[in-house]
């Protein structure tokens, strides 16, 4: 192998600076002084823009500067000599500053000579502060005061106020200043007066800011492209410079020619809005530069900012090979840190593997099998990283010549690590690494029980899968990456993979009524992976809680309390008492998933786990389950009373408006007396609603498949039944009843001024018996309203998020507790306050009873 | 309207100056030196009765729901 060296150079320091006129002359190549580019053959023009000298961009052609060929040459710069110096449109609020503050007559900047001395070393302290706001913060102070000075404390020379025309062009009192004028001035200042403005004279003298020479870019940033039909297009940047050229000797040529002033004067103007496009094109007081179709050209800065420049684009974020992309769908019969990949894309994501003498013979297995037939492979690598593309033709040949030292790109096997992925990377849950299993089909497939932390659904969701390709990114993507060292949350310090969806109502049904005979128990422990039947009992009825227990350990000991208050007991690895539900198998509470992890680990729980989710699916299997119109089904009694609590809500209503128009409402301190109208009947109808619901809770049928989901938490809510079976409610828009609409009233068919629950949006049908029309209308209304806040809310919260992100992303806390940022100030003393992992902690608390008890 | 003592109010943690000692102790603890520290102007309402100068540091115990008591140092500016 090629042995590789590698150079360390440690980075002390950066400066960064101004090019002076002189650096831009020494680093250019060549004076550019055509605006042509090409000649008749199309060969670059010798002082045009796309001179060879300024690196190359044909393969064909050697750079004339260096010597080197294409991409070896990263490009030379050029220069162009300006008729007249040219304002830089970057620098002129900083020249706006300077001229302010220096004496229009001596140049001398406003201070008094005494105090110079003081000024200079009170700047020089701002270095001291740790923040790059020090020596900032004081010339921004300094320069502030000198503006507002009116009278030159050196010359007496009264001052006349300068102002900007913007861009880019100055006025001192009604006389305009020409860029040469303010450049003798900013010429004069000297070394020891520019330090006042916190600039280095050695770096940036002010009078650079005013330019004389333009720098061109190398031809290499501002490649051509040849189109298709055989025509050359140029890039924006070319298309720029050469309006800049074209202008600038015209200038030369009108002076030189002795123009009259004005018409010298025009052309130095447009030259400036030329410059001045040419490093920014969105300057608000100019019309942008446009190609010939309209659309505005892209400039240097432009190439720069925001999410499609340079730095969020492509510095920020990457584009990578050996990844894919697709729908996500469900398998609970996958393990949960295993993620299945279709077929063909198994076939086309590879992982390269080296050769050795110990696995050359398999390893030939997959080169023979080609890039075509499943375990395969697709490249080999030879010892010098030349890649070869297993082909029919090539295959026998590559065959006779791979040895240990060269690598083959085999396809994806069951077993390999990958990293899968759902945007918004939010947290680091979001990417997680798992195990690849090849599955048929072309989704990629994971347990339902992961959707919880990459926040997805299977309404559509695509996610990303990454292949890491070398055994570091492997080692370190297992590590710290896989889905087990993920399973609590650093946010609340439980598990935030648990159990969802069907797996609840199945392990609530389980546990809390069925039983099996002991052949269909073997039969349901086969089923979800588990062949050791020795811990289910010997007899030939099984209830649910003793099935259950074959999934935990033996020495596995837990207290704690289920949905409904209960308690739930599992004394050595059996479930004595209780129900499992969303309290303790859910996702995010509970500590039964924590105390597994802690006691057993994180790679057995989450098999447990597997195994918990598998039971609970493969209940509902066996059993059945569908919810049907009967579940809202109530019995006449408990009709009788919901029409009963409805009619009394509407008497109270009545009674309250009709003391309301009499004035004896009593009013809340702080609120009109329509305000407390409101909220009284806000209240009143909700509680109102509540009581429906209470009496839904009462009488609908316990064992109906919807009040098993609510009741184990799997989906939905006593409220959701409750508006089916009894009563919807009343629709509320921005906090209030609904008063929107026509004059006084909601809807055509009321009365003005009618302030009835019905009039105001109170849905007292349910959707059982359906809704009436005015109803339906209230429940549109809100319905679109909420639509509309969540399609508004997303994008503003998401930039909120990247905000914060952004300035947190590097504290971090040291060993001595302390949460620093990156320039190591103190931003907490101790992380939190009491320096507590929340991730190795119970909710926040470190249970200290729990760890006296565990030491005895 | 009536004069309102902020150090009084319910939401206002103690402020409290730290001696010299106590200053180095912390300095020396952390590794750090006074620029390193988060910032409180001298005029803040919370520690004006103090009547600090620049150069100061004041302890604040704060409460926290989490964290229970919890110190917190900031250096007057």
């Amino acid at each position: 192998m090629v042995e590789q060296q590698y150079v360390f150079r440690e980075v002390k320091s950066i400066i960064f600076g101004m090019l002076s006129p002189k650096m831009i002359k020494q680093m250019s190549s060549i004076k550019v002084v055509t605006p042509e580019l090409y000649d008749k053959e199309g060969y670059p023009v010798d002082g045009g823009l796309m001179d060879i000298r300024m690196g190359v961009i044909d393969p064909a052609i050697k750079c004339k500067t260096c010597g080197s060929k294409l991409k070896e040459c990263t490009g030379h710069f050029g220069h162009i000599e300006l008729a007249r110096p040219i304002m830089h449109i970057k620098y002129a609020p900083l020249i706006l500053n300077i001229l302010r503050s220096i004496c229009n007559e001596c140049t001398k900047p406003m201070v008094e000579a005494s105090k110079l001395k003081n000024i200079i070393t009170s700047i020089e302290e701002g270095d001291e502060e740790t923040t790059t706001t020090g020596r900032t913060k004081r010339t921004k102070g300094l320069v502030d005061g000198m503006k507002s000075t009116t009278k030159c404390p050196h010359c007496n020379a009264k001052q006349e106020k300068i102002t900007i025309e913007k861009p880019t062009t100055y006025f001192e009192g009604e006389k305009r200043l020409s860029p040469i004028e303010i450049r003798t001035r900013l010429e004069k200042i000297s070394d020891d007066d520019i330090q006042l403005f916190g600039l280095n004279p050695e770096h940036a003298r002010p009078e650079w800011m005013i330019l004389t020479l333009l720098a061109i870019p190398p031809v290499t940033m501002r490649p051509s492209i040849t189109l298709e039909s055989g025509e050359r297009s140029e890039d924006d940047l070319t298309h720029k410079l050469g309006d800049i050229v074209r202008i600038n000797q015209r200038l030369f040529e009108n002076i030189n020619a002795g123009a009259p002033e004005i018409i010298v004067e025009d052309l130095w103007d447009l030259l400036q809005y030329h410059v001045t496009t040419f490093f920014d094109n969105a300057v608000p007081q100019l019309p942008p530069a446009r190609h010939r179709s309209g659309q505005p050209l892209k400039t240097i800065t432009e190439r720069i900012k925001s999410k499609e420049g340079r730095i969020r684009h492509n510095l920020a974020g990457k584009r990578t090979n050996f990844s894919a992309r697709t729908v996500i769908s469900p398998d609970p019969m996958l393990e949960i840190y295993e993620v299945g990949v279709p077929l063909i894309t198994a076939m086309k994501l590879t992982v390269p593997e080296k050769i050795t003498e110990w696995n050359i013979k398999h390893v030939k297995e997959y080169v023979k099998n080609g890039p075509k037939e499943y375990p395969g492979a697709n490249y080999i690598i030879r010892p010098d990283e030349k890649k070869k593309k297993i082909t029919d033709e090539t295959k026998e040949q590559l065959l006779e010549e791979i040895e240990p030292g060269y690598s083959v790109e085999r396809h994806l096997l069951d077993g390999d690590i990958a990293l899968f992925n759902r945007q918004p990377s939010l947290h680091r849950m979001s990417m997680m690494c798992h195990r690849v299993r090849v599955l048929p089909g072309k989704t990629l497939r994971l347990n339902p029980a992961v959707c919880a932390p990459y926040n997805a659904d299977f309404d559509g969701d695509e996610m990303n899968l990454h292949i890491p390709q070398t055994e570091e990114a492997r080692a370190e993507a297992e590590i710290l990456m896989q889905v087990q060292t993920q399973l609590i949350s650093p946010r609340y310090g439980l598990s935030i993979i648990g159990c969802n969806q069907d797996a609840l109502s199945g392990n609530y049904l389980l546990t809390s009524q069925l039983e099996f005979s002991h052949k269909e128990a073997s039969d349901i422990l086969y089923n979800i992976g588990v062949d050791d039947f020795s811990r289910l009992p010997k007899k030939d009825i099984v209830t649910g809680k003793e099935l259950i227990s074959c999934l935990f350990e033996k020495d596995f000991n837990f207290t704690g309390k289920s949905r409904d208050g209960n308690e739930v007991i599992i004394k050595n690895g059996k479930l004595i008492k209780g129900i499992l539900d969303k309290a303790n198998l859910g996702e995010g509470s509970g500590l039964l998933l924590r105390m597994l992890i802690k006691k057993y680990g994180e790679d057995k729980t989450i098999l447990t786990l597997g195994q918990l989710y598998r039971l609970g699916i493969e209940i509902l299997l066996r059993k059945g389950f569908t919810i049907g119109l009967a579940d809202t089904d109530l019995p006449q009694k408990a009709e009788e009373e919901i029409s009963q609590i409805l009619a009394q809500a509407q008497v109270d209503s009545k009674d309250f408006i009709k003391k309301f128009h009499e004035g004896t409402l009593e009013v809340l301190p702080g609120k009109t007396a329509m305000e407390t109208l409101e909220l009284r009947i806000l209240e009143l109808l909700n509680k109102a609603r509540d009581n429906t619901g209470r009496v839904v809770a009462q009488n609908a049928n316990q064992t109906s498949p919807s009040m098993v989901m609510v009741k184990s938490g799997a989906r939905g809510n006593i409220i959701n039944l409750a508006q089916m079976a009894a009563c919807v409610g009343q629709q509320a828009l921005s906090g209030g009843r609904i008063g929107k609409g026509y004059k006084n009233r909601t809807l055509s068919h009321f009365k003005e001024n009618d302030l009835t629950p019905d009039a105001r949006g109170f849905i007292k049908n349910n959707f059982k018996k359906g809704l009436a029309p005015a109803e339906f209308f209230f429940g549109a209304m809100t319905g679109r309203d909420s639509l509309m806040d969540t399609a508004l809310r997303t994008p503003k919260s998401g930039y909120l998020y990247r905000r914060l992100a952004n300035a947190l992303q590097d504290l971090k806390v040291n060993y001595d507790h302390t949460v620093r940022d990156a320039n190591n100030k103190i931003v907490q003393f101790k992380y939190g306050g009491d320096g507590v992992d929340v991730s190795k902690s119970e909710g926040g608390v470190i249970n200290v009873d729990e760890i006296i008890k565990s030491t005895q | 309207m009536p004069k309102v003592d902020p150090t009084k109010h319910i939401l206002v943690p103690k402020h409290s100056k730290l001696s010299e000692a106590e200053q180095k102790k912390l300095f020396d603890k952390h590794n750090i030196n006074f620029n390193d520290l988060p910032i409180i102007l001298a005029s803040d309402p919370a520690i004006t009765h103090l009547k600090l100068v620049k150069g100061d540091v004041v302890k604040i115990d704060r409460d926290s729901p989490t964290a229970g008591k919890s110190e917190y140092f900031r250096g007057v500016q």
